[in-house]
C-alpha cells in the first residue's frame, strides 16, 4: 500500500516514517495464512513466537555486533536490539498447527486456518 | 554497547537508484543496509541481505569496486498478498577498495542473511614492531 500512495503523492517525504519492526508480509492460501518477515542478523534461538486465536506475536532480539578492541566505525547503518510484533488475522488459526522455519534471514510463519474458519463448499442438491 | 538494551526501529528498504542509467534488471533491488569497520588488520563489511542463499550471492572485485549482488527468489508467486509491508527484491551496492588492501585475500561468510566480507590491509601497510637486536 505505501507503494500505491507512493505513486500516488509521488514523494516519499510525505509518509509518515515506518517504526515497527519488523516489517510483516502476509499471504493466504486458502488452508493457511503465510507470514513472512525479514530478520537478517537474529538467530533462530533468540525468537519467541507464540499465537493464539486470531493473533500472533514475534518477540526477538537482534544481538548487537562487538567488533574487535580498537576498530573504528566507518558506517553503522545495521540496526539492532529489541523486537515485539503481534499481529491480527482476519481469521482465527489453529495455534496448535502453527509452524515455523528460518532460513536465510527470513522468518516464515504458516498459520493454519481454525476448521470453524475454513470455508466449506456446499453442493446444491 | 554490550549492556544497552533497546528496541529496534524499522529502517525502510531503500531502492538502488539507477543513477541516469536505465535498470535493465526486472523486480526489485535495494542497497543493502551496512557497517564497515577498520582494525589494524584490514577492514570488515557486514551487510544486511535478508533472503539471500549462497547460490544467489555474487561478489565481484573490479578495477578496485567490490560489487555484492544477492538475489532472491521470488516465492510465495501462487499465494495471494493479503498485506504488505515491505517487497522482495535483490540486494545490490558497491565499494571503493583502497590500496592498502590486499585484493588477492579477500574473503567472504554469509549466515542468517548477513555476509560479511573480510578485506585484510596489504602486509607492507600493517604497522611493524621494529625489533632492535644489539650488536
Amino acid at each position: 500500500m505505501r507503494r500505491d500512495l507512493e505513486r500516488v503523492f509521488g514523494s516519499r517525504s510525505l509518509l509518515p516514517a515506518q517504526t515497527v519492526f519488523p516489517a510483516i508480509n502476509i499471504y493466504d492460501d486458502g488452508e493457511a495464512f503465510v507470514a513472512r518477515a525479514e530478520l537478517p542478523g537474529v538467530t533462530p534461538e533468540s525468537l519467541d513466537i507464540t499465537a493464539t486465536g486470531s493473533t500472533f506475536t514475534i518477540k526477538g532480539e537482534r544481538k548487537a555486533f562487538e567488533a574487535p578492541e580498537g576498530a573504528s566505525w566507518h558506517r553503522r547503518e545495521c540496526d539492532c536490539g529489541k523486537f515485539s510484533r503481534s499481529f491480527r488475522l482476519p481469521d482465527p488459526i489453529d495455534s496448535g498447527k502453527v509452524k515455523a522455519s528460518f532460513k536465510n534471514g527470513v522468518l516464515e510463519l504458516l498459520l493454519p486456518r481454525a476448521q470453524t474458519a475454513q470455508a466449506r463448499k456446499v453442493s446444491i442438491q | 554497547m554490550a549492556t544497552k538494551k533497546r528496541e529496534m526501529e524499522a529502517q525502510e528498504k531503500k531502492e538502488v537508484q539507477s543513477e541516469g542509467k536505465e535498470p535493465t534488471r526486472e523486480g526489485f533491488w535495494f542497497r543493502p543496509l551496512v557497517d564497515i569497520f577498520e582494525t589494524e588488520a584490514g577492514i570488515t563489511l557486514r551487510c544486511d541481505m535478508p533472503g539471500v542463499g549462497k547460490d544467489g550471492l555474487d561478489i565481484d572485485l573490479r578495477e578496485d569496486v567490490l560489487t555484492v549482488t544477492g538475489k532472491v527468489e521470488a516465492a510465495q508467486q501462487a499465494r495471494q498478498r493479503i498485506h504488505s509491508e515491505y517487497e522482495v527484491g535483490g540486494f545490490t551496492r558497491q565499494f571503493q577498495v583502497g590500496e592498502a588492501i590486499d585484493q588477492n585475500k579477500i574473503t567472504a561468510n554469509l549466515s542468517d542473511g548477513v555476509l560479511t566480507v573480510h578485506l585484510p590491509k596489504a602486509e607492507k601497510l600493517k604497522p611493524r614492531k621494529i625489533e632492535v637486536t644489539a650488536i
